[in-house]
């Protein structure tokens, strides 16, 4: 859970001279591409290092439970023997080629584990930043609006106590209250047993039940199962980042509405609201996509504790699951799998930003 | 002649930190449509915030009382759609940055017609056409294509022009302009100034020129006000004023501007060898992603002879400031010799260059950042004692910087205040004191009066020829403004884009310069004399149609 | 002696705030003082240790209702809620205190050198920073939670363990922060004019860029605070917490309350959950409002007090 933004994001976008020609944005998103790489690197080594300072993973997983000599040659056949050295460098290589390993408590590879189960963590995410989205951001905009009057104070405190429940203590309190008091919403999982059975069924499935849903025989059914299911973790993780956006587009749009820009729209009579949806959101805008970036981060981190409070199973139930069961392959695998995805989603975000300020563009 | 605005008793209030302050007292003052009234003042005389009251933009800590009579109407206290709907249409407004007051991902033509729309009905269709037409009618070359651009793709002079079409297209009785071009060079402050008088003669608009410059007063207004600390001392046309002014501010506001004296004596430079010597001296900055670097100095020669105060002259982008950091050690050349004090800047080490600095001395543009904000001002002036091993710490510096302090005119007890219980001017003195400690042989002085008003830049420059006299170092002392270079340098060297384009006495660089760009900048140069300003104006567009040709 | 409270940081602040803004102010501080209190003296608050499960009349039993000698009850492993929560609030102070510690001294060093000197080795950290200040903290904490301890301890081990996962994520975060304002101050006029004086580098940073750099501190330092309740109670919850025979630590408690939760029994997990957003809602009030004060834009100023009485009808005419 990363802290609110302090000081705004370190502005990526190049600062440039004006007609310096039309490819001034291609050469930004090639930079900015070619930073993916570091960035991904970095992670990864981070990850090995820590991981590796207490010993081969053999020995943490089944170490005590198998006689030494077993254990021995587990870790002669999983090469853990050799100098750290060539191991570091053999793992950066397959990571770079989509191979994060095979999984000790059951033997499967790492990527299977992600295809199997990143599906749900994807749909978690996406009703998240939905719920996020619709309270986030109309919500900052209106404390912006009225700031420093008693709306935006309650606002305020809104955005606060968004921030500092803990998403497990939503989920444990929104079950409470709305699945086990008033019985309208199921306390866990991601469907009904009758509605998995029938998604796992359908022809070459993805995993994501949402799109899965489509060829079953009553998608209309399955729809209503799995959006109940959805109610509680989205609206639990989402209010999280939630509170963070309306903070973020509050400050960044009070911001900008002191610009001189909007002051001389002002004098030539452009409407208050205009000047806000307007003059000061889209500048605004550029920061709180990036700032959003940093966001799916949180956000992955939020979907672990709340697959765990649902017993959601995806990459993040899988990880506890890993955890407890000692088994730090699969927990580095997926970890390095997030650093990739995040490193990937921050690239995305950071090309819409540079879409948005024509300054990038021409 | 029909009154466009009429104030009345007008007062406003700030809340601020320390109290309630009245930031306009008891002002009234009228305009009548055709007439350009300028309201000139120093920071704090109020002159802006009356100008914004009339459109009702003052922040909400202000507290407006009084009557403004608006095309008839009052507005203060107006709000909402009613105050809204006076905006643009009966007064338009010009602020002073024209990159800021674009928004900077929208397009002009986009900005322009949102003005449109909002008082009234046009097509999307129609709002364009207008557009072009008012983007064409304040000179912007080629508005169709011109319309889609956004802001950073204009120069600075381009986006005040689009900044006045915009008000222009709704046809206001009234534009407020404040301080138009104070944030543009000289030579495109004319041209700015050109447009605004035609939007009076062609449009029949209007106009209070808010500003500070007495020359951009002479050049365009009819009528002035004078303001001083909130309120009105002296109203009078502008001939009369300039003429006669009656009330004593006014005539210390006027002998403050700095005049081009082409008979002023001069010290006459010293057969030594010189402090500083440039030969073919190249600056460049690095491109970014494998960009193309940027020349900033491009083959300059020039001397500085011991005790000779040489003026840098040369307008945003000229590379004045880039020479001058150069000289201190700021900034690496790329190219040529620069030697200073006998070292040669191409090869110099930091280590090498150290003891060289204690024959510098410096003082920056900007007196608000020029301190640490934690440190006393005796702190700050004792720093380079205490570098150079003179002082042990800045208690047994006290005397030595007590000394420095009575020889910039400050009291002794400003020593133990902080940089911000001082003023602009104060602050300046005290950045002399510090640049002066190690009595250095050469002081480079980057635009040291330019953030200043011009009553107390008056007094700092004749602080500044003081101690020269006093102390008799050489000095490169940096301005965009041609008068302030004239009053206090021996010599003047011309920079235009990088190049040095003419380099002489002043007598013979101001009295007959040479070179096109000189010419033009001289000719450019508002003088605080309508009648005079009115010869200039006609003999600066000689000037330009001839270059056209 | 008002002029030296002035100068007191968060003395100086309340003097300065007003209406909500001052509200805000002093209702985080009024919670942040009574998070504090309560941990250094939960030996005396709390009715029972925070390992106790029997008193002079046998063990406690396991979920009990509130009321009787169990105010809040008790949890599903026999452990009295109330004093767990009492005994929750030291720990959190303790892995802040520590955590903080350890990041604060690292990261501002790095962010100034990084920051002034500039070049290659600004690049390299600054590409490191941002890589780990974009990776889910939590996660990051896990991984070094796992590394250090091996992933369960006893009370300062645990403590450690979790303060130091923590400090992983906190650096990057004063690095970011100081290093911004050391490359804003070393463009300011009053540096530059120190070097041409000739100050040597270290002097610079020392007496120039560093105490300008670290005003934002105190700011930083309430922010991470709350972070780090938050990533305590999320290792805690996963499992990587401190063991409940070695201290008292909520993200343990709520994450033991799961099942109880399917079952109807609600003062397991609401009162330490309770704890939780409460002392971090203290502690962003009053580093929210610290923010606030220190930007221009975003602080209030009281409005003039003047009546603003209407000019005399008479003189407007049209």
């Amino acid at each position: 859970m990363t802290a609110p933004e302090i000081a705004g994001p370190a502005s990526v976008v190049p600062t440039t001279r004006p007609g310096t020609g039309g490819n001034k944005l291609l050469r930004f998103i090639i930079v900015r591409f070619l930073l993916i790489f570091p960035t991904i690197f970095i992670l990864v080594t981070l990850v090995f290092v820590l991981m590796r300072t207490i010993g081969d993973p053999i020995t943490a997983a089944l170490g005590g439970r198998l006689p030494a000599d077993q254990l021995a040659q587990r870790i002669e056949e999983a090469g853990y023997n050799r100098p750290i050295l060539v191991q570091y460098f053999e793992y950066i290589g397959q990571v770079f080629t989509g191979n994060f390993g095979e999984t000790i408590s059951d033997h499967r590879p790492v990527v299977d584990v992600l295809v199997r189960y990143g599906g749900a963590t994807l749909e978690l995410a996406f009703y998240a930043l939905i719920v996020a989205f619709i309270v986030g951001i109309p919500l900052g905009m209106l404390a912006a609006y009225v700031r420093d009057r008693w709306p935006d104070a309650i606002l305020r405190v809104f955005a606060i106590l968004c921030y500092a429940t803990p998403v497990f203590f939503a989920g444990l309190l929104l079950k409470l209250i709305f699945a086990v008091g008033l019985g309208w919403l199921p306390v866990a999982g991601r469907a009904s047993v009758r509605t998995e059975l029938q998604l796992t069924r359908v022809d070459d499935p993805t995993g994501i039940y949402l799109i899965d849903a489509l060829k079953t025989s009553n998608p209309g059914a399955v729809y209503a199962d799995l959006l109940a299911h959805a109610v509680l973790p989205g609206v639990a993780l989402g209010l999280l980042t939630a509170g963070i956006f309306l903070r973020l587009v509050r400050t960044n749009v009070i911001g900008t509405l002191s610009m001189d820009y909007v002051d001389s729209a002002r004098s030539r009579g452009v409407r208050e609201y205009r000047l806000v949806t307007k003059h000061a959101l889209k500048p605004a805008s550029i920061p709180i996509i990036t700032v959003i970036g940093l966001q799916i981060a949180v956000l992955l981190g939020g979907a672990v504790l709340t697959e765990t409070t649902f017993e959601w199973q995806g990459l993040g139930f899988m990880l506890t699951q890993y955890l407890t069961a000692r088994d730090f392959v699969a927990v580095q695998g997926i970890v390095a799998l997030l650093a990739v995805i995040v490193a990937l989603t921050n690239f995305i975000v950071d090309i819409i930003a540079a879409l948005i300020d024509p300054r990038v563009r021409y | 002649m029909k009154t466009v605005v009429d104030i009345r008793n007008l007062e406003v209030t700030f809340a601020t930190d320390g109290g309630d302050i009245p930031a306009v007292d008891d002002v009234s003052l009228t305009v009548g449509s055709g007439e350009v009234v300028a309201i000139v003042g120093e920071s704090g005389s109020g002159k802006s915030v009356t100008a914004k009251s009339i459109i009702g933009l003052l922040p909400e800590t202000a507290v407006t009382r009084g009557v403004i009579l608006l095309n008839g109407r009052d507005v203060v206290g107006l709000t909402g759609e009613k105050l809204r709907a006076t905006r643009g249409l009966d007064a338009a407004m010009v602020f002073q940055e024209p990159s800021t007051s674009l928004n900077p991902v929208y397009t002009v033509g986009w900005q322009l017609a949102e003005g449109l729309r909002a008082h009234g009905k046009y097509s999307r269709r129609q709002a364009r056409a207008k557009a072009i037409e008012y983007l064409g009618k304040v000179g912007i070359p080629e508005p169709e294509k011109r319309i889609d651009h956004y802001p950073h793709q204009f120069s600075g002079g381009q986006k005040q022009r689009v900044v006045i079409a915009m008000a222009l297209a709704l046809d206001p009785e009234l534009i407020i302009a404040d301080e138009p071009t104070t944030a543009l060079d000289v030579t495109v402050q004319a041209e700015i100034l050109d447009l605004l008088r035609r939007c009076r003669d062609e449009f029949g608009t209007a106009i209070i020129l808010i500003t500070h410059n007495m020359g951009v007063v002479a050049d365009l207004a009819d009528r002035v006000v004078v303001m001083y600390e909130g309120k009105v001392v002296e109203q009078a046309t502008a001939t009369k004023l300039f003429g006669s002014p009656q009330h004593p501010y006014t005539q210390k506001l006027l002998a403050a501007v700095p005049r081009i004296d082409t008979t002023r004596e001069r010290t006459p430079v010293a057969e030594a060898p010189p402090v500083v010597r440039a030969t073919d001296l190249v600056i460049e900055y690095p491109g970014r992603f494998g960009r193309g670097g940027f020349r900033a100095v491009d083959r300059v020669s020039f001397t500085i002879a011991p005790g000779e105060v040489l003026g840098l002259v040369g307008e945003s982008g000229s590379g004045k400031t880039t020479i001058g950091r150069a000289i201190g050690g700021l900034t690496k050349i790329s190219g040529g010799s620069l030697q200073v004090l006998g070292h040669e800047m191409l090869t110099v080490r930091e280590r090498g260059f150290k003891p060289v600095r204690e024959q510098i001395g410096f003082v920056f543009q900007d007196p608000a950042s020029s301190f640490n904000p934690l440190l006393t001002i005796a702190q700050c002036v004792a720093e380079p004692l205490i570098v150079h091993g003179r002082a042990g710490d800045a208690t047994a510096a006290r005397p030595r910087v007590d000394e420095l302090l009575e020889a910039v005119q400050l009291p002794r007890a400003f020593g133990d205040r902080y940089p911000h219980e001082l003023s602009g001017g104060q602050r300046q003195r005290a950045s002399l004191a510090r640049a002066l400690a190690l009595e250095p042989t050469l002081l480079i002085a980057d635009e040291p009066t330019s953030a200043l008003d011009v009553s107390v830049q008056a007094r700092v420059l004749e602080l500044f020829a003081e101690l020269q006299n006093q102390f008799g170092f050489a000095a490169l002392f940096i301005s965009h403004d041609l008068a302030v270079v004239d009053t206090v340098s021996d010599r003047i060297a011309v920079l235009y884009r990088g190049e040095l384009v003419e380099e002489g006495p002043p007598a013979q660089v101001l009295g007959a310069p040479e070179h096109p760009y000189t010419q033009r900048l001289l000719a450019s140069l508002p003088v605080p004399d309508p009648a005079e300003q009115a010869v200039r104006r006609e003999e600066l567009r000689a000037l330009t149609t001839r270059g056209e040709e | 002696m008002t002029k030296i409270l002035d100068r007191l940081p968060v003395v100086r602040h309340v003097r300065q705030s007003v209406g909500l803004q001052r509200g805000m102010l002093v209702t985080g501080l009024a919670i942040t003082a009574v998070f504090v209190l309560t941990a250094i003296f939960a030996p005396i608050i709390a009715p029972y240790g925070y390992s106790q499960l029997r008193d002079a009349s046998g063990t406690f039993g396991a979920q009990l209702p509130p009321g009787g000698a169990h105010l809040l009850g008790t949890t599903v492993g026999g452990y009295d809620v109330l004093s767990r929560v009492i005994w929750g609030t030291q720990t959190a102070v303790i892995v802040i205190i520590v955590a903080v510690l350890l990041s604060i001294f690292a990261g501002v060093a790095l962010g100034l050198i990084s920051g002034y000197i500039g070049g290659w080795l600004d690049r390299v950290l600054v590409v490191i920073a941002d890589a780990i200040y974009a990776f889910p903290s939590l996660l990051l904490a896990i991984v070094a939670a796992i590394a250090i301890s091996g992933g369960q301890s006893s009370f300062w081990g645990g403590i450690l363990a979790a303060a130091i996962s923590i400090t992983f994520v906190f650096i990057p975060q004063y690095f970011r922060v100081i290093r911004a304002e050391t490359v804003r101050i070393k463009s300011e006029a009053y540096v530059e004019s120190a070097k041409v004086i000739g100050s040597g580098a270290p002097r610079i940073m020392v007496q120039h860029v560093l105490r300008n750099a670290t005003r934002t501190l105190p700011l930083i330092f309430t922010l991470n605070s709350s972070e780090a309740i938050l990533t305590l109670a999320g290792l805690g919850f996963l499992g990587f917490g401190i063991e409940p025979t070695a201290a008292a630590e909520w993200g343990y408690d709520l994450n033991k309350s799961l099942s109880d939760v399917t079952s109807g029994i609600w003062w397991t997990s609401l009162f330490p959950g309770l704890a939780i957003v409460l002392s971090v809602l203290g502690i962003t009030l009053v580093g929210e409002s610290l923010n606030d004060l220190a930007d221009p834009r975003l602080r209030t100023r009281r409005r003039a007090e003047v009546a603003a009485h209407t000019p005399d009808p008479l003189e407007v005419q049209p």
